[in-house]
């Protein structure tokens, strides 16, 4: 029976179609394996080898694949979520009620969608916290660090962003408090804040800005700057291991 | 190094440029120019020239709806017309700290704001708390018809009172 399907498997990867699509063809050998990563796009972001300590529980604590998870949960409840969503005053605030008592499983995406949005904001940061401390940010990963930091600030403009389209009093004096603190900007400040708002006062037009950042604007820098991120890892060498003396030690 | 001399342009000619040099600067200049016209172009996009927000400009009714040494707040305008001994005036309830709707507390004669705590009293003057500055004296006058009318984009630096 085993025998059988991995007859079929390997008929399948012998196929003109499946070679067309992934070209490694079957068998496992080290070329095959690496061919495979190599000519796929999406995994070529990464690296083709990993030294084992780098895939440990122990030397990430997963903490970056967590929150490209939440990201991922969040891109696709936040997507389900539009298709119930008017970004206009006052509806927005009958549908997001919609979505709590009448959709269903309106509820448990909402729900879903705001509890991945704490956790990744709490993920970044864990995440961040285990780079620095385990020094995984210094040469030669420096430039990733820096490419977190922004992708740590887009994650806290998202949440800031999607905080208002309840268009609930929460969220209607968060973004006040919040559009008066970018009004403290030397010189600038009140046109920030006209702009960011698209007007004089948190209203249908800040709503209308506010969904487009978060909907279309901050996840496409996101995943634009979540891919070079990933790639930089490869680029850098891995996952940092620890430094050399121990890398030493446990070949 | 002598064919190298024989390549550069003569040392009493510094200006002379090269075809290539030349076609590149004209090339980078554009892309500046355009660059530059993008962001002016998107800036005033970004821009609205009209705003459907409320008039600044606040019918607050007759002077006799509101009592003797009266604070009232109209949550909708954000402003307070209150009621002094000799005369009326209009106080902005937004907080100068950062922007919440502040609330008259009638027990304790004080305005407060519930966000971070700062208090002003019945004149708007500070009293504790992060805001800033005073809640500023919007300019009030009486409509033909006897209405109180309340600015609230006119801030009064001199204090005055309506008298009716």
């Amino acid at each position: 029976m085993a025998n059988t399907a991995d007859q079929l498997v390997d008929q399948v990867r012998e196929s003109r179609i499946w070679r067309s699509i992934f070209r490694s063809g079957k068998g496992d050998s080290n070329l095959h394996k690496s061919l495979f990563v190599q000519q796929n796009v999406f995994l070529h972001l990464f690296s083709i080898k990993a030294r084992k300590r780098t895939v440990e529980f122990s030397a990430t604590w997963y903490l970056g694949a967590m929150t490209l998870g939440t990201f991922m949960i969040l891109v696709i409840t936040g997507v389900l979520l539009m298709l119930y969503y008017h970004p206009s005053a006052p509806q927005a605030y009958a549908d997001m009620k919609d979505l709590q008592y009448v959709v269903s499983s309106g509820v448990f995406l909402r729900n879903l969608h705001r509890w991945s949005a704490h956790a990744m904001v709490f993920l970044v940061f864990a995440h961040m916290f285990k780079v620095f401390y385990r020094g995984a940010y210094r040469a030669p990963r420096e430039f990733n660090w820096v490419i977190g930091v922004v992708l740590l600030l887009v994650t806290l403009l998202l949440s800031y962003t999607g905080y208002l389209l309840p268009w609930d009093q929460l969220a209607y004096w968060a973004v006040t408090v919040g559009s008066n603190i970018a009004s403290a900007v030397p010189l600038m400040g009140a046109k920030i804040r006209f702009l960011m708002l698209g007007g004089t006062a948190v209203n249908a037009n800040a709503l209308l800005r506010f969904y487009v950042l978060h909907c279309v604007i901050l996840p496409l820098t996101a995943l634009l700057f979540i891919t070079v991120h990933f790639w930089r890892v490869r680029k850098d060498g891995g996952i940092y291991a620890g430094d050399h003396s121990s890398e030493r030690s446990e070949r | 190094m002598s064919e190298d001399a024989k390549l550069k342009p003569a040392p009493d000619s510094p200006e002379e440029m090269s075809r290539r040099q030349f076609f590149v600067k004209v090339g980078a200049g554009s892309i500046a120019l355009a660059a530059l016209g993008t962001a002016a172009f998107s800036y005033e996009y970004l821009s609205p020239n009209v705003l459907y927000e409320p008039s600044p400009v606040v019918d607050a009714g007759k002077p006799d709806h509101y009592a003797p040494d009266s604070v009232t707040l109209d949550p909708q305008t954000a402003i307070y017309v209150v009621r002094a001994s000799d005369g009326f005036f209009a106080l902005s309830a937004i907080c100068t700290h950062l922007g919440c709707l502040t609330a008259y507390k009638s027990d304790l004669g004080i305005i407060a704001c519930p966000c971070h705590g700062s208090k002003f009293n019945k004149d708007g003057v500070k009293i504790e708390g992060p805001a800033p500055r005073p809640l500023p004296w919007l300019r009030m006058w009486l409509s033909d018809e006897g209405n109180l009318m309340v600015d609230r984009s006119q801030a009064i630096a001199i204090k005055q009172l309506v008298r009716v």
